[in-house]
């Protein structure tokens, strides 16, 4: 509705300029926080890009966030083509942790690494889908809110992990709620080790194979959305759910099949952080991940190179953020919350707040950018 | 008094304390729902002024200002929750939760700016408070305040021109406008009226049940509210028995914690912890009754010229 009455813009000031000038927002917001809490902004951010890109240990640090971010961020921007709001993702990677976990702690001590770690990946891929599953489908045939209901499975998965922690997986003798290690054979290779199978020397870093995963869903993802007859019916949906239904889709199951695919995505958190880097099932590991995820998808337009971008931004900021507290005692990494949140205001909920400005701005230049179909179109 | 009339008393009391700011929330999301606008950010607002007001009541050393500060914050974020779903006409959802995390981090950043605590605030002494009183049954005034605003609400929604209009617009908005009454100032008096019930809920956490605040004090409980909200079906009084029901789990919880039960053995926590959210999913999903939505929430409101 709202998008029916905008003029529209070129296509590298839609895609390109506004998120930019979006972000540059809320960074300055942010940046006028920071001078708040009496730290110069200036100097924050030569920290934080230091920090985030200053070494090959800060550079492996800021992609190991980063692949996190893709994670989630994908499956964000999945479900918004379908049009649907998966603010679940919080408790899908945490259940898909979970799943990882539980193949690792199950088999590592009987099946080699050739098999354990795909059955491992699979099962944050299902853990998550299962947990995403349910929402969608009470969305697609019982008609309730995807909103509300991924909210409320995240506060039942995080109560689901507390009592599994605590009572059933926690390693025997252990006073916090934390498994015992999966075995080496369960656990992702760190990339710093890998490159120096081929003689490549790197400081070490958590950044490991997941990465590599991530950067395939990138391209798979893509490939699904623009590229398959599923893919297609499940944008169809997104942008007129009648016109999806008149044309045969199954409204239904494309809705369920978005959020198993969305809750999947996000269920590769586990497998970044659970066989990647903390080799043991502990609590709280997705924190964060999940609603930075929105941020990302906002940010990247939800197309997949964009979410990647995105992606790496948020990954530079936690990295940066970390080596910020470090520097100034006033400021912590909750910092990098608050940039989280104002990224998902400016891009997200103020995302037109200077469309008018800038409509006005390239004005003179529409006519040449807009193409001759949209002229013709119009005449 | 006998045993059997004090135990449920008492029982009752405790629950009126945990309940306080639930129903203060719910009461809050019932205007700005009812209205059609969502409201994902009750957590935040009340997260907020939890912060503001404990802050506010640790440098002036008064309750009142205390509360003052709690609301105001409160309702600056309503209406700039209002400026972008009312006026930008932006996804409702998307702006709760970017409210949500930005006090999450803000309250904290702050926290430990000015007061170098850990993200805490100082204690505060009774003064600043807002005490118990033998007359209100050891409960304080905002205690008094939240069940005073649950008829209050029913009334205002129910039964006055503004609830009826409030109604309307939250269902058939395009009738509103076509009966010459503005959708969106009605709109931003509704999330207005949210921000200043969230805004005691706040208060009432940091300067009221507690002696100050403490980062992420409000621990999911404006998504309770939320939760109650829906499972009383977009209703003043359901809702506010949803609050005292989930209020009252949460105090069986804190007593059940560790002890056996006959048959069953130890109840887990977190069983009677999901619980609100559970039965929220349940409800949604129509299997015990329907909960069904004002119909215009979450769109936005276009006049046509």
């Amino acid at each position: 509705m709202a998008a029916a009455r905008r003029r529209p813009l070129p296509i590298w000031v839609d895609a390109g300029l506004l998120p930019v000038v979006n972000v540059l927002l809320a960074l300055s917001v942010a940046g006028l926080i920071v001078l708040a809490a009496g730290v110069d902004p200036i100097d924050a951010v030569r920290v934080m890009l230091v920090g985030a890109f200053g070494s090959e240990e800060a550079v492996g640090y800021t992609l190991y966030y980063a692949t996190n971010f893709v994670f989630t961020g994908l499956a964000v921007a999945l479900a918004f083509h379908a049009g649907l709001f998966n603010i679940g993702g919080e408790g899908q990677a945490y259940l898909g942790g979970l799943g990882a976990g539980l193949v690792a702690l199950g088999f590592d001590r009987i099946l080699p690494a050739a098999i354990l770690i795909p059955l491992a990946v699979a099962a944050a891929a299902g853990f998550g889908a299962a947990w995403a599953a349910i929402p969608g489908y009470l969305q697609a045939y019982r008609g309730s809110h995807i909103v509300v209901t991924t909210i409320m499975f995240n506060f039942i998965a995080a109560a689901l992990m507390v009592y599994l922690l605590v009572n059933v997986l926690i390693a025997p003798g252990s006073m916090s709620p934390e498994s015992r290690e999966i075995g080496a054979v369960a656990q992702l290779p760190a990339l710093h080790v890998l490159l120096r199978g081929i003689g490549l020397t790197v400081a070490p870093s958590p950044l490991n194979l997941s990465a590599v995963w991530a950067a395939l869903c990138c391209v798979a993802v893509w490939l699904f959305l623009w590229r398959t007859p599923r893919g297609y019916e499940l944008r169809v949906l997104g942008h007129n759910a009648d016109a999806a239904r008149y044309a045969g889709i199954d409204v239904g199951r494309t809705t369920v099949l978005a959020l198993c695919l969305s809750g999947a995505l996000a269920g590769f958190v586990g497998v970044n952080e659970i066989l990647g880097v903390q080799h043991r099932l502990i609590l709280d590991f997705a924190a964060g991940y999940g609603f930075g995820g929105i941020a990302v998808a906002l940010i990247g337009r939800n197309h997949p190179a964009g979410v990647a971008l995105a992606s790496i931004l948020f990954g530079a900021l936690y990295q940066g953020g970390a080596e910020l507290a470090f520097d100034f005692p006033s400021i912590t990494r909750d910092m990098v919350v608050v940039i989280q949140g104002l990224v998902i205001l400016f891009s997200g909920a103020l995302a037109n707040l200077v469309r008018p400005w800038l409509e006005a701005a390239i004005a003179p230049f529409v006519r040449d950018a807009r193409g001759v179909d949209a002229i013709a179109e119009e005449s | 008094m006998p045993e059997w009339i004090v135990a449920p008393l008492l029982v009752l009391s405790a629950t009126l304390r945990v309940a306080t700011p639930l129903v203060l929330c719910a009461m809050g999301g019932l205007f700005s729902e009812r209205s059609g606008i969502i409201d994902v950010g009750l957590e935040g607002k009340m997260l907020a002024a939890a912060f503001a007001a404990a802050a506010a009541a640790a440098v002036t050393d008064s309750a009142w200002v205390g509360l003052a500060a709690g609301i105001a914050i409160a309702a600056l974020l309503a209406l700039l929750h209002g400026f972008a779903c009312i006026t930008q006409r932006a996804d409702q959802v998307v702006s709760g939760v970017a409210i949500n995390i930005v006090v999450a981090g803000l309250t904290v950043v702050f926290g430990i700016a000015w007061f170098q605590q850990g993200g805490q605030t100082p204690p505060l002494p009774p003064e600043a408070r807002f005490m118990p009183i033998a007359w209100l049954g050891g409960h304080n005034l905002i205690v008094a305040a939240a069940l005073l605003g649950v008829p209050l609400s029913h009334w205002a929604i129910m039964r006055t021109r503004f609830g009826l209009r409030l109604r309307a617009v939250g269902d058939v908005p395009l009738a509103v406008d076509a009966a010459g009454v503005s959708v969106a100032w009605l709109r931003y008096r509704a999330v207005l009226i949210c921000g200043v019930f969230t805004g005691v809920a706040g208060t009432y956490l940091s300067i009221a049940q507690n002696a100050g605040f403490s980062r992420d004090m409000t621990a999911g409980q404006g998504y309770i509210a939320l939760a109650a909200l829906i499972v009383g079906k977009w209703r003043a009084l359901p809702a506010f028995g949803a609050c005292l029901a989930f209020g009252l789990l949460d105090a069986i919880a804190i007593r059940l914690q560790g002890t056996r039960i006959a048959v069953v053995g130890e109840i887990p926590v977190q069983l009677i912890q999901v619980l609100p959210y559970a039965l929220t999913v349940i409800l949604l999903a129509g299997f015990i009754g329907k909960a069904v939505a004002p119909r215009a929430i979450g769109v936005p409101y276009e006049k046509t010229p």
